[in-house]
């Protein structure tokens, strides 16, 4: 070693070095330049850029859902409210192994495959960084077993929040109706930052048509987080803005009682406020749960409702269409005497049949036994009898042109305009209408049809109830409503049309015909004036599902259920100084007089009790109180 | 020995070495290091979200860095000379113990436990092998024959394959780079150089498809577009990058800094411990530390230029060089220029192994900045 070294030159190793090393000194300052150009372009030309990224990863806006408004009925009691309720839920971006962690969950908690299907489902249609819902209203027990294995659960995230919850289960749906989650042909026509923190939505009924005033405005918290999401703290804070809350005209223990007052069978039923066009009670038989479709409706059941042969989820009081029948008399005939076409004193011989010129084939009166109602008929005992022959022979004369533009005025042929979304218009035929959807003139014989309120012509339950109104209201057309006050602000009544012409000797007189409908010995209503304190004035009708033969007898025992008659009941109580209006269907029941009345009675007893309760309450109490002091000394309360 | 160190004093003359006493101390250096120290210190805690766990062990690990300094200062630089194969060997031998006993993380096998502490044995190789290959070249022909450069090769290669499989492509490349450095001021021929260029040049395929594993292939790929994978691969450079680019020319100021405060950085107190400076302090702060680095290293090739031996030159040569690849390649990564390989910023990140080994480069270069002019001065 020692004598390789010896012939080492030192100045020539010295002189290599020194070159090398200012070599490597420029080569350093070129990278060493590089990288100070690298930083400068970053902070100083790339600067904005990079301050603002810094900041959308640090702030996130976190909308804050506004409470839904609550709906109450009449007297306060609460129709929809907001439950307070834990939902489990997953964010798909923190999740690492989807599958495997809804296993896990689905091992510490009840996870049902309804469940599972519809966190699926709703998966496909997020926002980036959504928590998904994966089970709703999570018990304490299931908190708490939640709570103690969140290590394992990364990507879940348990949160409390405010439900849709209707106490009174099916007995609203229809009228009231339900919130579900945003769908995604509604979410492309909501305002998407007013439902950043919402993700629920009115479907049908009152939570549709006032969605916009029940939401209320959505509020935010500008948060800043840290890279896991955690929210360090608060920077910004707007308050969330309540919805509005609704009271309805509707009265809860009206509606309870017309609803078990169908007892199992289709129909509606809507009955109004004269006064003030407020719907006190609107019921589609049968009705069903709207509970179930706030978190989403498993598909199962949502399939049995939609294939189910009563058809639950049709609301047949503002959608179903139904001949009238003869309920729609006691108009026709006041507008038989308003356009001169008859007088009260106008007599015919009813021989059961009816014949037209020119036309073989006789009309059959459907309401007398074979031999007809006989001679000197007069309009009042054809409506309280409920003669077709004298309809027949004064829609002749009064002509379908009267008849169709006087019975708009009553709010027939169209929208009622109530506060309520899908609702039909019914069909008034005329020259026109019928020119248009069928393609064809007009023949007398569909007048003939039309004037006892069949043929062409359909009427909602919600139009005859308004009809109703209007002539126990001597000619005064109100819009109905549901909605009585938003916010503690009333809804004003309006008034559509007066019909102030007819004068008061033809409203007594159709007033005093339809009140022995149901007072009279021979009225087809009389069936329900048993221990009646007070008077109600009524017409029964009866729609035919299916068409007849004149000749034939209409016989329940050759047609199935199905295309039996409906019967029909429109009435007014008390008919001195009507306050309510009634109409109803009850489908396939035949009829009117025996299946329709008698919910009609029930209904009105109900509200004509709770109106002189609440008209008289303080006589009444200070009766009650004097008649229990008579009572002291006994026992008031019997054996108990 | 006697008779190299007479020739070498006559080309030599008037070499004024500077001593402290009895004491081997370089004092600029010293200064120089304090300096990086406190800012390291100071930007440590607020990259270890102001917990002082972080800052009380690399404080720790700094004082244990000057007394080894220190310690190793004291011994001469001939001394050093001879011991440098045994230091070599001892190295090889714990990278070898890594290999068969070594505790890892996140997939590598680097550390080896020794109770109260973890060591990374390549990080002391990078000491090693300058050391070991300048008392070998110092010992031969300048420039080195081609016989000496293979048996260069091989003691660089060696340590480089081993680490390389633990696998730490970076402490690997930092390696086998601080062999060159070794080579390169040595003398290496010009042709050598142009061959090693090229032999690089026509490796790339074949180190990609059978050196690379699939995660540092990835690394490389993410370095070519980061944003394409945001979440995955690429989080860390985007991060790091809006982490340098916000904090502008004064930056937010020190523990403002919300890309490192809020976790958004990774590595935040270790690899990528730049980007909290740069967030915070800004590219005033970005400079304050290059101009630091930069007299570290200008006063290191001062020391090179100015040793005694042909020997110290070498040693303190390289490790001048080595040091500004470490800097260059920390900053180039954390900043998207260079994959992200596992390469810490030296004496800023937290990590004691790395500590250590930079002071004991310090201390080498301390004892060659004191070595004694055996021939006494003023001849």
């Amino acid at each position: 070693m020692i004598h390789k070294e010896a012939f080492s030159d030192p100045a020539r190793e010295r002189i290599i070095f020194t070159r090398r090393l200012i070599l490597s000194m420029f080569i350093m300052l070129v990278m060493g330049l590089t990288i100070i150009s690298r930083y400068v372009d970053l902070q100083v030309n790339q600067f904005q850029d990079f301050a603002t990224h810094s900041d959308n990863n640090r702030v996130h806006v976190r909308p804050m859902a506004p409470t839904r408004g609550v709906i109450y009925d009449r007297n306060g009691e609460i129709l929809a409210d907001n439950r307070s309720s834990s939902n489990l839920s997953i964010i798909r971006e923190r999740a690492d192994d989807l599958d495997q962690l809804i296993n896990k969950v689905g091992s510490l908690i009840t996870l049902t495959d309804n469940d599972i299907t519809r966190f699926y489902s709703q998966l496909k249609r997020r926002r980036p960084f959504e928590p998904t819902p994966l089970k709703f209203n999570l018990t304490e027990k299931e908190q708490a077993i939640l709570a103690v294995n969140q290590h394992i659960l990364g990507g879940t995230k348990v949160s409390a929040k405010l439900t849709r919850f209707y106490p009174k289960r099916d007995l609203f749906t229809h009228v009231v109706g339900y919130v579900g989650r945003i769908n995604e042909r509604e979410s492309k026509i909501i305002d998407p930052i007013n439902y950043s923190g919402t993700d629920s939505i009115g479907k049908i009924g009152i939570e549709k048509f006032y969605e916009e005033s029940l939401l209320g405005e959505v509020g935010s918290d500008h948060v800043e987080t840290n890279a896991r999401g955690r929210v360090m703290r608060v920077i910004d804070h707007v308050s969330p803005v309540a919805g509005n809350d609704l009271q309805l005209h509707l009265d809860s223990r009206l509606q309870q009682v017309a609803y078990e007052a169908f007892s199992g069978e289709r129909g509606a039923l809507v009955a109004i406020e004269i006064e003030t066009g407020g719907v006190l009670a609107m019921v589609s038989a049968p009705s069903y749960d709207a509970n179930p479709f706030v978190s989403g409706i498993s598909q199962k059941a949502y399939d049995a409702l939609l294939n189910s042969a009563d058809k639950p989820m049709f609301n047949r009081s503002i959608k179903g269409q139904y001949p009238p029948g003869s309920t729609i008399k006691p108009l026709f005939g006041l507008i038989g005497l308003q356009s001169q076409s008859i007088t009260t004193e106008t007599k015919i011989e009813d021989p059961g049949y009816f014949l037209m010129e020119g036309i073989e084939r006789p009309w059959r009166d459907h309401n007398s036994e074979r031999g007809g109602h006989g001679k000197g008929v007069d309009l009042a005992k054809a409506i309280i009898e409920s003669c077709d022959v004298f309809f027949y022979k004064m829609g002749v004369k009064i002509g379908i042109d009267t008849l169709a533009a006087s019975s708009q005025a009553f709010g027939l042929g169209k929208k009622t305009d109530i506060d309520l979304p899908g609702e039909r218009s019914g069909i008034m035929p005329s020259r026109i209408w019928k020119k248009s959807a069928r393609g064809a003139s007009w023949f007398d014989g569909d007048t003939i049809n039309v004037s006892i309120g069949q043929g062409f012509m359909l009427t909602t339950p919600l139009q005859l109830a308004v009809m109703t109104a209007s002539i126990a209201s001597r000619g005064d057309l109100i819009q109905p409503q549901i909605v009585k006050s938003i916010n503690g602000v009333e809804n004003p009544t309006i008034k559509v049309a007066e019909n102030s012409k007819i004068s008061d000797k033809y409203w007594n007189y159709i007033h005093d015909s339809m009140r022995d409908v149901v007072h009279s010995n021979r009225g087809t209503a009389r069936g329900i004036n048993k221990d009646l304190t007070y008077s109600i004035a009524g017409k029964t009708g009866t729609a035919q599902v299916i068409s007849i033969n004149a000749s034939d007898e209409y016989d329940r025992s050759k047609i199935s259920e199905r295309q039996w008659d409906h019967a029909l009941f429109v009435a007014f109580a008390p008919a001195e100084d009507p306050k309510i209006a009634v109409a109803l269907i009850v489908e396939n029941g035949e009829h009117g007089s025996s299946a329709a009345a008698p919910i009609a009675r029930t209904v009105i007893d109900t509200y004509i009790k709770s109106a002189m309760s609440e008209n008289d309450a303080q006589n009444l109490t200070a009766t009650n109180a004097s008649y229990l002091n008579s009572l002291q000394g006994y026992n008031v309360y019997g054996e108990q | 020995m006697e008779n190299s160190d007479f020739v070498r004093r006559m080309q030599s003359p008037g070499g004024d070495r500077k001593k402290s006493g009895s004491t081997h101390i370089d004092f600029p250096l010293l200064t120089l290091l304090l300096a990086l120290c406190a800012l390291g210190l100071m930007v440590l805690y607020s990259a270890g979200d102001q917990n002082l766990t972080y800052l009380k062990r690399q404080a720790i690990f700094m004082v244990l860095g000057f007394i080894i300094m220190f310690v190793v200062a004291q011994f001469e630089v001939r001394y050093w000379k001879k011991w440098a194969f045994v230091v070599y060997s001892l190295g090889l031998l714990l990278l070898i113990a890594v290999f068969f006993f070594g505790v890892g993380a996140k997939g590598a096998q680097r550390w080896l436990d020794i109770g109260f502490s973890r060591l990374q044995p390549a990080e002391f190789m990078k000491i090693a092998v300058p050391l070991m290959l300048a008392s070998y070249l110092s010992k031969r022909f300048i420039p080195p024959t081609f016989k000496h450069i293979s048996c260069a090769m091989v003691m660089t290669i060696i340590p480089a394959a081993l680490i390389m499989r633990q696998p730490d492509l970076g402490t690997a490349l930092l390696v086998f780079l601080s062999g060159f450095f070794t080579l390169f001021l040595a003398g290496l021929g010009v042709r050598y150089l142009i061959g090693t260029f090229l032999t690089g040049i026509a490796a790339v395929p074949i180190v990609w498809n059978f050196v690379l594993l699939d995660y540092q292939k990835q690394r490389i790929l993410t370095l070519l577009s980061p944003e394409k994978d945001k979440l995955g691969s690429g989080w860390n450079i985007v991060q790091s990058k809006t982490a340098i680019g916000s904090g502008g020319l004064n930056g937010k100021g020190w523990t403002e800094g919300t890309q490192s405060q809020l976790n958004f950085l990774p590595e935040s107190h270790t690899d990528f411990i730049i980007a909290v400076l740069a967030e915070e302090f800004g590219l005033i702060g970005v400079l304050t530390l290059l101009a630091l680095y930069t007299l570290v290293i200008a006063r290191c090739l001062f020391i090179a230029l100015n040793a005694q031996s042909q020997f110290g030159r070498l040693l303190a040569g390289s490790l001048g060089l080595i040091f500004f690849i470490y800097v260059f390649v920390n900053m180039g990564m954390v900043s998207g220029i260079l994959p992200v390989v596992g390469a810490p910023l030296p004496m800023i990140s937290y990590g004691g192994t790395a500590i250590l080994t930079l002071f004991i480069g310090f201390g080498l270069l301390m004892a060659i900045s004191t070595e004694p002019n055996r021939m006494g001065t003023n001849l």
